[in-house]
Formats: C-alpha cells, structure tokens, sequence
C-alpha cells in the first residue's frame, strides 16, 4: 500500500520528504544532547519517533496555507519550512530567535510560514487554526488551515468546541491528533479508556481517518485527500495519526517509568524514518548526501544561538501593544 | 435651517458603530450566539435582539452565529485577527468569560508578546456587564479589573450613547485585542444625540463630564449618571464635584486625573464592581502614591461588597453604589466645617 502511494510522489519530493525529517530527527536530538548538558534553558518537549507526522501533514501543504502547533511543536515548524538556526536561537532565548527570544521552544512561530506558534495550552491551537480558516472563508482564499493536537489535548472542551464550530461553519481546517501513547505520563489506555479519537469527530458530523503515523506515505495520504477536501469547500476533516515519541514528555523532568520494558525499543525498531527509506526506494547514496548537509545545518545553529546576545533589556517591555 | 437633532440608545448607538465599520472594512466579521438569530440562522426568521440586529440584512456574508461555544469562537477570533481579519466577538454576558478565558489571558492577550511582535490581534470582545436586571450572580458581574489586570489586553467601558460609538468604532480600528464593556441597564435606558457621521474616540482619553473644585469623582459606565446625581445634590450644599469618566480602563488616563486631584485634593472613586483587587482601588492606590502630597483626605471608594450579585430586587438594589452612597463618601472627604455647614 505505502510502496503504491510512494508512486505518486516524484523523486524530488520523496528526498525533500527525507530531508524534513531527517533534520527534525537531528534537530531534537541535539537539543536533547544540549539540553542535557545544562546549557539549555527551559522547558522542552521532543518530536523525536513522530516526524512522519509533521513531513507528511505539512507536506500536503503550499505557501499560505496554516499550521496551529502544540507544545511539542518543533517538528510541525520545521516540516512547514521554518529556519532551523531562528529556532535554535529561539530555544536558547537569543536575539535574532524566532520570537526573538520572547517566547521559547512552547511558543516559537513563525507568521510568515504560516505557522501559527507552538502553544502551551493542551489545545489551544485547535481555536486558533479555526480562526486562520475563517480569515481564509472571508476573504476567499484558498487557504487551508492545520490544527494538530495530542492525544490528551483531544480531551480538552476547547477541541470538542472546535470540531462542531468547524463544522457548523464548514471552515477550511484539518484536525491532526497526534496520539503518542501518552497525555504527559498518563496513558491512552486509561483517559481515552483506550478509544480512538477519529470516532468522535464522526460523532460531529465530519470525516476522519486512523492512519500510522510512522507511515509517512499513508499520512501524506491521509493528509492530500482531507486538506484537498477544505481546500475545493468540503469543509474539515480530522487525521488520526498513531506515533509514538522517543524521548519522555519533557527533557530534563521525565524519567518514562511509566512506560513498558522494551517499549521505546520497539518504537525505534519502527523508525519512521528507516520505513520510508525502504518504501521510497531511497539508495544509502541518496540518504547519506542529506544526513551529512543536515547534521551540518544543526551544527551551525547549535553554534550560532549560543554565540548569539542576548535580548537588549529593553525588549522586555516591547511587543506587549501595537500601540498603548 | 437646523435639522431635528436624532435621538439613539446606547444600543442603536452601538449597532451604527458596527454597520459603518463593517461598510468601511471589508475585514470586520462579526460573530456571536444569536447575532444572526433564529432557527436555520439564514436570517429570514431573524431574532438578534441586540446590537447586532438587522446587520445581517446589509452584511450577509460577515454576519455569523456561533454555536454556544465560546471556547472556539473567542479562539477563533484570535486566530482570524493574527492572520487578517478584524473579528467582534459576541460574548453576550460577561460572566461567561469563565467558559472560555484561556482564550482572552493566554492566547489573545499574549499572542503578539510571545512571538516577539511579529504578530497582532486586532479582535473586539463585546460583552454585558452589571447590575440591575434581576439575572442573579452569573449574568451581573463588573469583570473589568480582571482584563485590566492583564497585559496585552485592552479594556473600554463607556458610559453613554455618544462615547459607546466613538469608543466602538475605535476599539474595532484599534490593532490590539479590547474587551468592550456595554452595561445592561444603559442599552435602552441610556439615549442621546448622537452624530450620524462614522467617528472616534480615542482608547485611553477620560473624559471631565463636571468639572469642580471640592473634589474628584472619577466613576466607570453607569456610575457616572450616578456621580452626577451626587454631583447636584452636592452643589446645592455648596460643595462642587469634578466628575471624571475614564471611559478606557487600560489604557488609564491617569494624566487627567491627577490634574484635577492637583485641583481638588479630594478623591472619590466609583466602581459597581467587587471591592478587592478592583479597578477603584487600582485607581485609589496609584493616585495615592504618585500624587499623595497634593491629597488633603484619604482616598475614597465606593464599590459593590464583597459579595455575589442577588437575585432579589430588594437584595440587588442594595448592591451598587448610588447617588446617596456616594454623597456620603465625599462628605467624609472634607473638612467636618464644611460638612456640618451644608448638613
């Protein structure tokens, strides 16, 4: 089925998809080496085991279109074409960041991008996604909107909310929940008491699909049909992808005691990034000339947002207004 | 030849500000629970019993109802105004901002802050407020001190048909997120002469609706048709009041105030709301400590208690200032010469 669907992308494609997730691979990892080190501040939460994800969604997106990120959002920033050496800036609080500093790895956004933040609110970018839908409805654009959430996120009022707001006024907008296993350390098993959530959005009256989201051809599958649907007016759909993470809920605080022997094992056995390889029909040849210029783009960015200043003192009462 | 001058309420007045900005800004949308109104919302069986009435006619496609789900549609507000539109969200009461206020304090208010300015979030939050209507604890409360309180947040109050245009319009022009404040009991009770002409008033201008010498009251929305009552009864004891509406509570304009401070060296503040963290004493206290040597009296305020709003007439009458208690406040500002003259 994957090797199918890997015949609709050309080439190109499948190497650009390689490349995004390769780079956010490198990325969290090195942010999980820096961070352990002591030398990042803050709280941060890596995408690590879910990149199929964020390439696959993102990759079934074009300029103009938006994302509405979570507080595990490096990964949908970098699929969606965000400078990774901004970002790192960001991570370290740097001038020249991304928000330049103001907001760190649960806020880091980039409008231009149409990436909408990060956000530290288990579902707060569900509204938000809602919102750039309904600018692009007003005004006539063709623009489609992405909300992704976490599996525990998907408990949230405020996303239940979204999902009828988004079909009463049929709004250009994809729901991707992003089911890890885990809300924080508590289980699926125990607050979805083991139910997907692709079922209550058909409770709502819009379609939705259970895809693998360590499959990145069956999520850009997923993601083509439902973003081509809002994009030509069918209004919103909702994705559920299933992708575990490598690392715990947040660096520096979660030990994954709660996790099963062997789990993490397994999860990386499945790397969605050696699936796709193999289903791309990617030859080490190809693989390696992307990992080599990746690792070396992190390895600037590293370097640079630590040489980088800090924010002037004065940036901590700017931004606060447009005008005031 | 003078034209008959036109008489609006405070509601109609609020309902001229939305149809001349949406004419003028093809990126205002307005939505809310009923601002369509009626079954199947395609208008024809129309019952928007609020400011919003009838704007479904002119504006078919930038008219919405919402759901009851203000959690999404404040978001959403968010959303559309970060990414170009100019979004009025109807809240209805402002009581129920307690369904959806991760939306105002984390995501409206600090949007543009958290991505270092590369943003902005040009949305208005209509909402209800205060006492009088008999609606008991959950459709009575004077939130403001709680959006005041927090930055990113604009907050507008006004007081009076002419002001709840100008402010309107400007609040809908403004490129930062503002929680407008409309009191219940001014939508028909409060009318006036209002121009016909598409206008402004500047977010964070008081302005001195009495002026005087004795002393300062500054008073918020209805409150001020309250001061002014005071303000007579006081003048016919030979006592003239200042009153000052400050018709924006953040951005405040303190400027004003401490001017005719500097004149009166007396302060009454009037606030419906609950007394503790209010916008009253926010005003008491920093009034106090940037213009003490010019006080020749403590600092008077005059709020609701520390209570819920009641739902029994007799209970609710007692629960907001008025005339008399605010008599009451600013004699016991002044000298007991003075005081026992005029009583």
């Amino acid at each position: 089925m994957a090797t199918e669907s890997a015949g609709t992308l050309g080439r190109e494609e499948l190497i650009e998809a390689y490349r995004v997730m390769r780079t956010i691979r490198a990325f969290e990892e090195r942010v999980h080496a820096e961070f352990g080190s002591g030398e990042l501040p803050g709280a941060v939460h890596l995408y690590a085991g879910q990149e199929a994800v964020a390439a696959g969604v993102c990759g079934a997106l074009v300029e103009g279109d938006y994302i509405a990120s979570t507080h595990r959002g490096h990964g949908h920033a970098i699929a969606k074409g965000c400078d990774i050496g901004a970002m790192m800036r960001e991570l370290y609080g740097k001038a020249g960041g991304s928000c330049n500093g103001k907001g760190g790895s649960m806020h880091i956004a980039d409008f231009e991008r149409g990436m909408l933040g990060a956000n530290g609110v288990a579902a707060g970018g569900a509204p938000l996604a809602c919102g750039s839908a309904l600018t692009a409805k007003i005004l006539g654009k063709r623009h489609v909107s992405v909300a992704f959430v976490g599996d525990g996120a998907a408990n949230q009022g405020s996303f239940a909310e979204s999902l009828n707001l988004a079909t009463v006024w049929q709004l250009p907008v994809v729901f991707v929940v992003e089911d890890n296993g885990y809300a924080q350390a508590t289980g699926t098993r125990y607050h979805l008491r083991g139910l997907d959530v692709a079922r209550r959005a058909e409770a709502f009256g819009m379609p939705a699909s259970i895809v693998d989201g360590t499959d990145y051809l069956a999520v850009r599958a997923a993601a083509d049909a439902a973003v081509e649907r809002a994009r030509t007016g069918g209004g919103p759909s909702l994705i559920e992808c299933k992708a575990g993470r490598f690392f715990g809920h947040m660096e520096g605080f979660d030990q994954q005691g709660y996790r099963g022997a062997g789990e993490v094992d397994r999860l990386r056995a499945e790397d969605c990034l050696v699936r796709f390889t193999a289903a791309a029909g990617l030859s080490t040849e190809d693989t390696n000339g992307v990992d080599v210029t990746v690792e070396a783009a992190v390895e600037v960015a590293v370097a640079e947002a630590k040489a980088a200043p800090a924010p002037e003192a004065a940036e901590l009462l700017t931004d606060v207004y447009v005008s005031y | 030849m003078t034209q008959p001058q036109r008489v609006l309420s405070y509601l109609e007045a609020l309902n001229e500000a939305l149809a001349q900005e949406l004419a003028a800004d093809p990126s205002v949308v307005v939505f809310g629970e009923d601002n369509v109104g009626g079954h199947g919302c395609d208008g024809t069986m129309g019952h928007a019993w609020g400011p919003t009435r009838g704007l479904h006619n002119q504006f078919p496609d930038r008219i919405l109802d919402a759901p009851i789900t203000e959690s999404a549609f404040v978001g959403a507000a968010v959303g559309a105004a970060a990414t170009g539109l100019r979004p009025v969200a109807d809240l209805l009461f402002v009581d129920f901002a307690g369904v959806c206020f991760d939306q105002i304090l984390n995501q409206a208010a600090k949007l543009r802050y958290m991505v270092g300015g590369k943003a902005a979030v040009p949305m208005v939050l209509r909402c209800m407020w205060g006492t009088g209507m008999r609606r008991g604890a959950q459709h009575s409360q004077a939130l403001y001190s709680l959006f005041t309180h927090i930055p990113g947040l604009k907050v507008v109050a006004p007081s009076n048909p002419v002001d709840a245009k100008g402010l309107l319009a400007a609040s809908i022009q403004d490129d930062d997120p503002v929680i407008f404040f409309e009191h219940k009991l001014l939508y028909f009770g409060s009318r006036a002469v209002v121009p016909e002409e598409r206008y402004t008033i500047p977010l964070g201008e008081a302005k001195v609706v009495r002026e005087g010498g004795d002393v300062t009251i500054v008073a918020i929305g209805r409150m001020v048709n309250e001061a002014l009552a005071a303000a007579e009864r006081l003048a016919a004891e030979g006592v003239e009041a200042e009153v000052i509406d400050p018709r924006t509570l953040s951005p405040f304009d303190f400027d004003t105030v401490y001017a005719s401070v500097e004149k009166t060296s007396r302060l009454v503040v009037v606030d419906e709301s609950n007394p503790r963290c209010s916008v009253a004493t926010d005003i008491a206290g920093t009034v106090a400590e940037n213009r003490f040597a010019a006080l020749s009296a403590a600092v008077r305020t005059v709020t609701g208690p520390h209570a819920p709003v009641p739902f029994s007439p007799a209970l609710e009458d007692a629960f907001p200032p008025n005339a008399d208690k605010i008599v009451d406040a600013v004699r016991s500002t002044l000298p007991s010469s003075v005081v026992s003259k005029a009583s």
